[in-house]
């Protein structure tokens, strides 16, 4: 958690980000005697250590038998990447130099940062309705969050907006709180994967709501209530009364730094000269889902941080930059 | 040091009776993003001790005054200056924004 010797010496390899992806790219890294340096990150494209703090059982990460938690999946990679000799520096970066090497990172607190390479592992972060009443009532009702929050929600009913992977995981761990949780969802058939449908489909705590969008969150005593929907096919609306508002209608990705330095498609996620994880500015390489929107997996945000990780010291050792 | 674990039972006199502001972090075990916030709730009470009262509430364990104050996403901070609720922070933050909403009880 050191926030010193950051200054004035320039790095081989700086890493931004704490997820899988950033983490694995930092094992590497370390372990080809970079001694890299983590910017973890706090807040500004989500908890420190990624999407995975959010989670509980994770049961698709090879290696673990019985499954292992999130958090703990990612307090064991943050450890073996200290095991040989990362540094973390637990701060957002606010600015990203790229015009010239070596790259300068400024972070929230005014730290200066100056790296040889720079592996960009900043994830992605839950996204927002836009609706109104959803700023007002988030954290009184409104969460992306159901880990963190569905405990609140004991024998209440909750929504759940979405219709992926994510939407089905949350709606099922909110049923062992919730007396009654509703899936809203904008079509009439999910995204999820079919083990994950088999599941909810499965579960009578939860009910569908099929061909709708929320329009408004409204709330009484400074607490959700209901939500207003839109019915996409005939437009009527309507008010479902609700004690809870879950959010999991996808990701937008980290790239805010990078606007107009780094290329991006068109939903933001940047782009790398596949198969190889380069960005278009050379000693700059992307991984995990800030460059992913099909996969999206710890497992291949791992991947992708172990190729930057290599790509990166190969760059170096091309340039001449090792050491 | 850091913050000081309080229960629902101790709660009127630890918090609503104090005659400093009380900073209170709701917590639990399985909140990832608390794991993150609570060491620097506790770099907060060791530094600023003297202005700040610093306590940490497992709502696990103290479902109660969670309820009570309409705590119903975590982390949250809650101030208490007086015997009432003055601030309310909801969601992890790095330490500087933390303290920079904190500024009026720490200096």
């Amino acid at each position: 958690m050191s926030s010193t010797d950051t200054h004035n010496d320039t790095h081989d390899v700086v890493i931004i980000g704490s997820g899988p992806a950033g983490l694995t790219a930092a094992v590497y890294a370390a372990r080809a005697n970079l001694e890299p340096l983590v910017v973890e990150g706090v807040v500004e494209g989500g908890p420190t250590g990624g999407q995975l703090t959010l989670t509980t059982d994770v049961e698709n990460y090879p290696g673990f038998a019985d499954g292992i938690m999130g958090p703990e999946l990612i307090l064991q990679m943050r450890a073996q990447a200290e095991r040989f000799g990362t540094r973390f520096v637990t701060e957002d970066v606010v600015k990203a130099n790229l015009d010239q090497r070596p790259f300068t990172l400024e972070t929230a607190s005014g730290n200066s940062i100056t790296t040889q390479a720079l592996i960009v592992a900043t994830g992605a972060k839950p996204r927002r309705l836009e609706i109104p009443g959803e700023d007002e009532l988030w954290g009184a009702g409104v969460s992306a969050c159901a880990t963190c929050d569905g405990f609140f929600f004991r024998d209440q009913h909750v929504v759940v907006v979405g219709g992926g992977d994510s939407a089905m995981e949350e709606a099922m761990f909110l049923t062992k709180f919730a007396s009654k949780v509703t899936v809203v969802h904008r079509r009439d058939e999910l995204r999820a994967s079919q083990i994950m449908q088999d599941r909810a489909f499965a579960n009578d705590k939860i009910e569908w709501v099929w061909n709708a969008i929320p329009i408004e969150v409204n709330g009484s005593d400074g607490q959700v209530s209901s939500l207003t929907l839109k019915d996409t096919q005939t437009g009527d609306e309507s008010d479902l009364a609700c004690d809870g508002l879950f959010l999991a209608i996808g990701h937008i990705p980290n790239t805010w730094l990078f606007d107009g330095t780094l290329d991006a498609d068109d939903e933001g996620y940047l782009i790398v000269d596949e198969p190889s994880t380069h960005t278009n500015v050379p000693g700059v390489f992307a991984c995990g889902d800030v460059m992913d929107h099909t996969y999206r997996q710890a497992v291949t945000a791992a991947g992708t941080g172990c190729r930057a990780a290599i790509d990166a010291e190969r760059w170096l050792a091309a340039e001449g930059l090792e050491g | 040091m850091g913050a000081t674990p309080v229960t629902d039972a101790a709660w009127t006199d630890e918090v609503l009776e104090s005659d400093k502001p009380v900073l209170i972090d709701f917590w639990a075990e399985w909140c990832g993003p608390c794991r993150m916030v609570s060491p620097i709730v506790d770099e907060i009470a060791d530094e600023h001790g003297e202005s700040l009262k610093v306590l940490k509430l497992n709502v696990d364990e103290n479902p109660g005054t969670a309820r009570e104050y309409g705590v119903m996403s975590i982390p949250t901070l809650l101030v208490f200056k007086d015997g009432q609720p003055d601030k309310r922070i909801v969601g992890a933050k790095g330490k500087a924004a933390l303290l920079a909403d904190l500024a009026d009880y720490t200096s």
